[in-house]
């Protein structure tokens, strides 16, 4: 082969003749799903994207946006930054995501906010509810403790440096990559505050969605949590996201509690023009 | 000064001694061996508190890396409090508090908004003391994360219902952190006055530095 491909006519043919090829982690452009929900035409469509087992993604979301995530085989670990598109120095705060709602278990009607008190995102729906807002992203370290590698380049990447690759695709770095929360893996506290984790492997295709109440930067991880005590397990993680309208002022997660109303209202209070 | 109850326990040399007045901002370097006593004076007054490598201020104090890796929320005598990069930073090499907050974060104008009500808009916050301090050295809004609250007691119920309430600390109780590397430590003396993290009444701690 090396010698049909020393001429740059046969190298070129070659690259093109792998047009076409279709491989389970991908994403699918012009987005196409067979599954989105009712009321959701084709033309809202906005990405469609099988992210890969270790793997991660990166992507700006517009306000009003539906984020669909699905843990096809049952054992995917979505870890998940977001940042303000327009002033990524406003990310997710889980801190403030907890404590402000009262509530350790982030789900359906949680709020994702921000350290601005704003809301970046709803959890809309959610038929898992194992999420895990406190142990945080592996990292080089903590896999190679654990797998004898942790590297982007090697067998068993880490969820930190994901984070920071998908991070800095959008210009951002080190000090941007903040604490995260890891959906469809979960975690329960217990009274003297030992932390029990909620490894599965669980039911295939779990899914949850995600409102977006901002434009955002939306960044994926897709590795094995932290406390997971398996050789390296995971399994792909299906991302779809449409168009969708600004929340109403009526909608039940805006109105559920006066911390959540009071956080839409600082949202909306940045988008007044 | 030797009668000093402080100072019990301490055996190196006393490198710095400072008390942070009520509502105040405090940042020191404490180099690799070197050991922080931070002394609660009056009781239930949460110490906000950040670290950042001396070397490479990008890499700091990560909450979510040390719960992971002690499986517990709570920091008592022997954790280590792990940075962005999984190393540790400092010990918690003794306390006489039961446990000590880092799932709670700091105040900031904007979460008091959330929590309390537009009224709190003016009052003064740990996150705008973490921006004074951190903006001196360079550092600025990217580079505050999930804190520690010493003396502070942040309890997660059966239900997931989660909060800041009344102290475990008392009036002389103290932490001791034994620096694993050169480290800025930031800290907030917490001016918060709407929950029962400071007892409704801000006030001063101090600070030793012991070799």
């Amino acid at each position: 082969m090396s010698a049909v491909l020393a001429d740059p006519n046969a190298a070129r043919a070659h690259a093109r003749s792998m047009g076409g090829t279709v491989v389970e982690a991908m994403p699918t452009l012009p987005p196409r799903a067979e599954d989105q929900p009712a009321g959701v035409s084709p033309e809202d469509l906005l990405w469609e994207e099988t992210i890969a087992a270790g793997g991660y993604a990166s992507r700006m979301l517009a306000r009003g946006t539906r984020l669909r995530l699905i843990d096809l085989r049952g054992d995917a670990c979505a870890s998940l930054l977001l940042f303000n598109a327009a002033t990524p120095a406003e990310r997710l705060n889980i801190a403030d995501t907890v404590k402000v709602q009262w509530d350790a278990y982030p789900t359906a009607g949680s709020l994702l906010l921000s350290d601005m008190g704003r809301v970046l995102a709803s959890i809309e729906q959610d038929d898992a509810g194992t999420h895990d807002a406190f142990c945080g992203a592996s990292n080089a370290a903590s896999n190679q403790r654990r797998y004898g590698d942790g590297r982007n380049s090697g067998a068993c990447p880490n969820a930190r440096d994901r984070l920071l690759l998908g991070a800095a695709k959008h210009g951002l770095g080190r000090r941007d990559v903040h604490p995260c929360i890891n959906l469809f893996k979960g975690v329960r506290i217990a009274a003297d505050g030992a932390v029990a984790p909620q490894i599965g492997p669980f039911a295939p295709g779990r899914s949850l969605v995600l409102r977006a109440e901002m434009d955002l930067i939306v960044v994926l991880a897709n590795c094995p949590h932290v406390l997971d005590p398996r050789p390296w397990s995971v399994t792909p993680l299906r991302a779809t996201a449409w168009r969708g309208p600004v929340t109403a002022q009526d909608d039940p997660i805006r109105t559920a509690t006066p911390e959540r109303l009071r956080a839409f209202l600082n949202t909306e209070d940045l988008y007044r023009r | 000064m030797e009668n000093d109850p402080h100072l019990d326990g301490l055996t190196g040399p006393l490198l710095h001694d400072a008390i942070v007045a009520a509502r105040a901002p405090w940042r020191h370097r404490v180099n690799a061996g070197e050991t922080l006593r931070i002394i609660d004076l009056e009781g239930n007054q949460a110490v906000d508190f950040l670290l950042y490598a001396a070397d490479d201020d990008a890499e700091r104090y990560s909450a979510q890396d040390t719960i992971a890796a002690q499986a517990n929320i709570f920091l008592r005598t022997g954790t280590a409090l792990l940075s962005s990069e999984g190393r540790p930073m400092m010990t918690i090499a003794a306390t006489s508090v039961d446990y000590h907050d880092t799932i709670g974060g700091a105040c900031s104008c904007e979460s008091n908004s959330l929590r309390y009500g537009h009224h709190t808009k003016a009052q003064h916050s740990c996150v705008d003391n973490f921006l004074e301090a951190n903006l001196r050295d360079g550092r600025g809004k990217r580079d505050i994360v999930s804190n520690i609250n010493f003396f502070m007691n942040v309890p997660v119920e059966a239900d997931g219902a989660l909060g800041i309430v009344d102290g475990i600390s008392a009036p002389g109780l103290t932490v001791d952190l034994r620096a694993e590397m050169d480290v800025i430590v930031v800290v907030s003396n917490c001016p918060q006055i709407n929950n029962p993290c400071n007892g409704f009444n801000p006030t001063p701690v101090r600070m030793i530095v012991s070799a």
